[in-house]
């Protein structure tokens, strides 16, 4: 049950230092393991990074990755869920020709329809901006694709758990 | 008490010094108690060895022949003693020289400090003269790494260092020190480390997991013992041989643990893994209950995944908990140092015997001796064996030395016939298999334990990787005995090419030099052997030597290590021939 290959967060807390992307990445490519994105941030504790990261992969697997991440001198706590288990966003940026906004009504309506946002405006383009998960993103890509686009990007997956983390507790007893 | 308050203070407040950078790593080697480093000077690392120059009466440094000896060497330091070895380069060429004794130490778990130095920070990433990336090349291969560009930072990142690379699980740790650091003045105060705030070296024994282990084992009616170094490491010989006499279990060792309960033992029932012992590999696919004690389950040991002891439960005591259900998914894991998790569970087991049990790896080993042991030991045809040079080691040494050994098949067969009473005695590449690792190991064990009598073997492959570091032995007077048992093969891939590829001696024959000449160009004593009536005289005049001494023994050309569970077969797969 644990073999079938499936989409899991990594949410790993890590003290803020320079070179421990690398030894976390090392992990994954050792195993020749695909990182679907990946993202770095703070988190809600001061200090305290968080690597989301997200992989296709068995659970058996992730189980084990987890560990080799935990092994980590300067990792606090590594943790995997399946997307049930997580709120997660994903935002895309769409740079498209002004003209178009005006020339294509069918633009107009694209955007409302799909809840974007328009970021900036000038004579030459303009920029739209979408957060949701991917099949939304790659939905609006996919529409505005017909017309041209510019530019597009897609941010990594960042994502709150619905359980409770308690990494301040953890801290706490390690800090005892 | 307010006096007491007063004297707390005074310890509490800081005294500082205005130093170099380069004076405060020799001052933090010096705080953490290091009398011996080995090493290879370099623009990079210049102003450190030259503080090394003024400490000289303090510390030691021991100049290698190459930097992967000194690696080696530091190792060895470091097996024997249970310290922290400590290997120092330069820039570029220097710090990538480390990385197969980095590599080495990493899945050996050796605590190992290695310091490199770096061209100025300014210079970082312009590829400077000899400038190398050696965090990011070092990276899957240390605990720890990291740089240090500030000279302030130096007692922290060191005292950091020794810390993580001595506790939990030991591993290598790089610190890399710009040359600007290493110049720059600054007011020096070091700080052992005790913490780590996101490191947990001994992780807590789950509540109840030593009563369910102890329940298994009190039940078990055919349990084995597969032991690791994680017996040595943790230094719970004691506790594990009175764990092992008490509940009376047959145990078995993979060769990084070898030497933690005695060869004479009559619990030992001997070697695991592709060339251990007939009957543990077989009878692990006969236990009930296997226990398995800072043990990693590496392939070499395991051999066929799916079919390594399906029928029994499996109890795993770690340190490392991403060792739990890595390989062989376990029933109760007993997390924890094992010095302690051994101690605690003593109580909780019955006292046993498992007569019957035990006679099973009897009759196992008399079919192993006749097939394969008789003709080891006391061979008859003309040809002199690995194992009978081993065997005369044995007489001359009465399992007192420490066998240093390479890798191939001189490791495999000194492994399985060289007779151990003390710990720390089998100082081998396990996990990474790093020919050249003999020789260097041996000069760091040497002078880490100059009391004990250390004998290197190597084969005429491995030996010849690190050969340059007899200069370092003759230097260095260390008292170390050499034996190359000499086939004039790469014998290990040679043994495969004959039973896997037909014969195929594709560059596995090796046209040898002179080994003796070699060595008296070093100033080193040197025998040579090739007849049987010559080897009991040679092996006895070089163990009673005083000083180093060099024995090369011409062996059969074409000897193989048997027994042998082919790559990818079961254990109970195990070959006699």
């Amino acid at each position: 049950m644990n073999k079938e290959k499936q989409l899991f967060t990594i949410s790993v807390y890590t003290e803020n230092n320079i070179g421990l992307l690398n030894r976390i990445s090392a992990i994954f490519q050792r195993r020749h393991i695909n990182i679907e994105s990946l993202n770095i941030s703070p988190s809600e504790i001061e200090e305290v990074a968080k690597f989301t990261i997200v992989v296709n992969m068995a659970e058996d697997n992730v189980k084990k990755i987890i560990g080799q991440i935990e092994k980590q001198v300067e990792v606090i706590k590594a943790y995997y869920h399946d997307l049930d288990e997580i709120i997660y966003q994903i935002s895309g940026l769409f740079k498209i020709k002004s003209e178009l906004l005006f020339e294509e009504r069918q633009i107009q309506n694209i955007i409302k329809e799909s809840n974007a946002r328009i970021v900036t405006v000038n004579k030459e383009f303009f920029v739209l901006e979408k957060s949701g998960k991917k099949e939304e993103i790659v939905a609006l890509h996919n529409q505005l694709s017909d017309f041209g686009i510019m530019q597009y990007t897609r941010s990594g997956l960042i994502a709150v758990t619905k359980e409770e983390m308690k990494i301040s507790e953890l801290l706490e007893t390690y800090n005892n | 008490m307010e006096t007491q308050t007063i004297k707390n203070q005074e310890k509490v407040a800081k005294v500082t010094e205005r130093i170099s950078g380069s004076e405060a790593i020799v001052r933090c080697l010096i705080a953490e108690d290091v009398k011996i480093i080995y090493g290879y000077p370099g623009g990079a690392i210049m102003p450190v060895y030259d503080e090394l120059y003024k400490y000289q009466d303090k510390i030691h440094h021991v100049l290698t022949r190459h930097e992967q000896g000194a690696t080696h060497s530091a190792q060895g330091f470091a097996r024997i003693s249970g310290k922290v070895g400590v290997a120092i380069a330069t820039s570029g060429p220097g710090a990538t020289n480390l990385v197969t004794g980095l590599a080495d130490a990493q899945i050996d778990s050796t605590p190992m400090v290695c310091i490199t130095g770096q061209v100025a920070s300014h210079l970082l990433g312009s590829d400077a003269f000899q400038e190398t990336d050696i965090v990011g090349i070092s990276t899957p291969v240390t605990k720890w790494n990291c740089q240090v560009t500030r000279a302030a930072d130096i007692p922290a990142a060191l005292a950091k260092a020794f810390y993580i690379a001595k506790s939990g699980r030991p591993g290598p740790v790089l610190v890399d020190i710009t040359k600007d650091a290493q110049f720059e003045k600054f007011d020096f105060c070091y700080e052992k480390c005790t913490k780590v705030r996101s490191y947990v070296p001994i992780p807590k024994t789950i509540t109840g997991t030593l009563e369910a282990a102890a329940k298994i084992i009190n039940k078990a009616r055919k349990p084995l013992i597969v032991w690791g170094q994680g017996i040595v490491i943790s230094e719970a010989e004691a506790q594990f041989k009175a764990l092992v006499e008490k509940a009376g279990i047959p145990a078995a060792w993979t060769i990084l643990g070898a030497s933690a309960l005695p060869t004479s033992h009559p619990l030992n029932v001997g070697m695991l893994g592709m060339h251990g012992n007939y009957a543990p590999n077989k009878l692990t696919n006969e236990c009930d209950v296997l226990i398995a004690i800072g043990m990693r389950f590496d392939d070499r040991v395991t051999g066929k995944l799916d079919e390594y002891a399906c029928q029994a439960k499996v109890i795993h005591f770690e340190i490392d908990p991403a060792e739990i259900d890595k390989n062989v998914k376990t029933d109760v894991a007993v997390l924890g140092d094992a010095k302690a998790t051994l101690e605690a569970i003593l109580p909780l087991i019955n006292t046993n015997i498992h007569k019957e049990w035990h006679q099973q790896f009897k009759d196992l080993y008399e079919i192993e001796y006749e097939k394969v042991i008789k003709g080891d030991l006391h061979p008859t045809k003309e040809g002199l064996t690995m194992g009978e040079v081993i065997k005369e080691i044995n007489i001359q040494s009465k399992g007192d030395a420490a066998i240093v050994t390479d890798v191939g098949q001189h490791q495999m067969i000194a492994c399985r016939y060289a007779e151990f009473n003390k710990t720390k005695s089998n100082i081998t590449s396990g996990g990474l298999g790093t020919m050249g690792f003999g020789l260097p190991a041996a000069i760091g064990a040497k002078m880490a334990a100059p009391d004990r009598e250390v004998v290197s073997i190597s084969g005429d492959g491995g030996y010849q990787m690190t050969i340059q570091e007899l200069g370092t032995i003759f230097q260095q007077k260390a008292a170390v005995k050499i034996v190359v048992l000499n086939n004039d093969f790469l014998g290990m891939v040679r043994q495969w090419q004959q039973m896997f590829f037909e014969k195929r001696y594709a560059s596995t024959e090796m046209v040898n030099p002179n080994f003796v000449a070699i060595a008296e160009g070093y100033y080193i004593k040197a025998k040579k052997v090739t007849k049987r009536e010559e080897l009991a005289d040679a092996v006895k005049e070089m163990m009673e030597s005083k000083e180093a001494y060099f024995l090369e023994v011409c062996v059969e050309k074409e000897g193989n290590v048997f027994p042998m569970v082919p790559s990818g077969a079961s254990v109970s797969e195990i070959r006699l021939a």
